[in-house]
């Protein structure tokens, strides 16, 4: 059944619109002096001022490969990451290390370790795959870059945003 | 001798028509998003140059790069005119108003007709027929609804805003705006008459008219320039945008820039008229009379006394834009014939009988 709203009944001065404009007006410069003067914060105004320090623990930003603190890479080109990253963004070509190197009990490391950060889409299972802690999510977010090719991150550019990181490693630590 | 006059009004038409109203249109632009965004919160253009000054600049060389996209199903010969005959009547009627005092003893006014306000309605009229080619040499739907609201519209208001002016031309008896700004000047603005002859009875007795006149001639000069309480000729949620819809490029930026010469425009009218065009209040820098010699100095700061009251109008024009929703159309033709047309004629006939009885 229809409901009939019944209309208000205006005053005459209701119907001069004045009052009303007078109101309305009250409102946007309100808003106008409040915003001049400075005391609404309302927008950050973005390539000056950043939320970084607000970002919480459990951020996704871009993946990248850790060393411990003996400086050895950590990771050992299992190829586990590759497997699981549902864009395959990952590419890496594994290496055996030579038995002269100091860290030669270890089989194998990554020659080549590339993401594509084109394809990435920043779902961390990586990180969760990765049975030697080698391979982290950190926050950075702004990934620029004037090609593709400038787009895919190599070993280098991937260490150096993932840097030293101390804790624990199952089974390639010296002391075990 | 002739050639000196022509050299003189050229030299006028290029600094008030070119370097002062065209930059004020593309700043009115930057003011209008900037007051917006302060009114909602938010920054608005503030990259391009200083505080985004520069704004209207980058707009403008898009709108110069972008493609003039001209559709098969116009009719291109008035489809191509109509754009220019928004722009361009809303520049002519610059001509009459008086952005000044006197500047090196020649008068501030491109042409100092004895027809001001009657030479403003004329030239302002042809706007409409910009609007309605545009909405129907596009034809399309939604440009041409938004042809038919323009007409109705624009010569349903023509009417209050022409009557409302014939209270402040019985009051002066004048139809030259350079006089009528000068016995303001002297006498009390028609709004303010707190100095010279205006501090009277009969003086505060026709502020009431005056008032009445100036609330009519203001909002229906909202109505003329479309604006936003009535800005149902593009009214961007019925009409995508109305009359301009088909228009691309630089053909959309004459519509976009006509609008904000109207208001300018419009407000030097409405500033002349009843606030005492380029005079300071109180008399303050009054010359004696229209002839006598003024010093360079003063002279400029009636011209910077003009344009700030301009801006002063433009700010009003902007707020009121972002404060009140858009007029239903029925509202719109009642407010125009059945409200505003009786009060104007009414005012005509109280001011005639305040003159006649005080």
């Amino acid at each position: 059944m229809a409901k009939v709203v019944e209309r208000p009944k205006l005053k005459w001065w209701e119907q001069l619109y004045l009052p009303a404009i007078a109101a309305g007006m009250r409102v946007t410069l309100g808003h106008l002096i409040k915003n001049i003067s400075g005391k609404t914060k309302v927008t950050m105004q973005y390539p000056e001022e950043k939320w970084d320090e607000h970002l919480p623990e459990y951020y996704r930003g871009a993946p990248a490969l850790v060393t411990d603190e003996q400086d050895r890479e950590r990771c050992v080109a299992c190829q586990l990451c590759e497997f699981i990253c549902p864009p395959r963004a990952i590419t890496i070509k594994p290496e055996e290390i030579p038995s002269d190197d100091k860290w030669a009990k270890v089989e194998k490391r990554p020659k080549v370790f590339e993401i594509d950060m084109i394809r990435c889409i920043y779902c961390g299972l990586c990180e969760e795959v990765c049975p030697e802690q080698a391979i982290y999510l950190r926050k950075d977010y702004a990934i620029v870059g004037t090609s593709r090719a400038e787009m895919v991150h190599d070993q280098d550019r991937l260490y150096e945003i993932g840097g030293k990181r101390v804790g624990l490693v199952n089974k390639w630590n010296e002391l075990k | 001798m002739d050639w000196q006059i022509i050299i003189a009004a050229a030299i006028k038409v290029v600094v008030f028509v070119f370097l002062i109203t065209l930059p004020l249109v593309a700043m009115s632009v930057w003011a209008e998003r900037r007051v917006s965004a302060a009114i909602q919160d938010r920054v608005g253009p503030n990259r391009v140059g200083p505080f985004g000054l520069l704004q209207a600049v980058a707009d403008g060389l898009k709108f110069l790069l972008k493609e003039d996209f001209t559709p098969d199903h116009v009719r291109k010969g008035y489809f191509w005119l109509a754009p220019a005959l928004t722009m361009v009547p809303a520049l002519l009627t610059c001509a009459v108003l008086p952005f000044g005092s006197k500047l090196f003893g020649e008068k501030m006014v491109i042409a100092d007709l004895d027809v001001g306000p009657l030479f403003v309605f004329a030239i302002a009229s042809l706007t409409v027929y910009g609007i309605v080619l545009a909405g129907w040499a596009s034809n399309s739907k939604y440009p041409f609804l938004g042809g038919v609201r323009a007409t109705s519209q624009m010569i349903s208001y023509e009417i209050s805003l022409g009557l409302s002016v014939v209270p402040l031309v019985m009051i002066y008896g004048e139809l030259n705006l350079g006089n009528i700004v000068m016995e303001q000047a002297k006498n009390g603005w028609a709004l303010l008459p707190l100095w010279g002859e205006g501090l009277s009875v009969k003086g505060f007795l026709l502020t009431i008219p005056l008032f009445v006149s100036f609330i009519i001639f203001t909002v229906s000069m909202f109505a003329e320039t479309n604006r936003l309480p009535f800005d149902l000729p593009e009214c961007e949620t019925e009409l995508v945008a109305g009359y301009h819809t088909e228009y691309s490029s630089m053909k959309f930026a004459l519509f976009f820039l006509g609008e904000y010469a109207a208001m300018i425009i419009g407000s030097g009218l409405a500033v002349t008229l009843f606030l005492g065009g380029w005079s300071l209040p109180f008399g303050w820098l009054t010359p004696e009379s229209a002839d006598s010699v003024i010093p360079w100095w003063v002279g400029l700061i009636h011209i910077a006394t003009f344009f700030a009251k301009v801006i002063g109008f433009i700010l009003f024009f902007i707020v009121i834009r972002w404060t009140l929703p858009r007029f239903r159309y029925d509202q719109l033709m009642r407010l125009g014939w059945v409200f505003f047309f009786e009060i104007a004629l009414f005012n005509v006939v109280l001011t005639a009988l305040l003159l006649w009885l005080v």
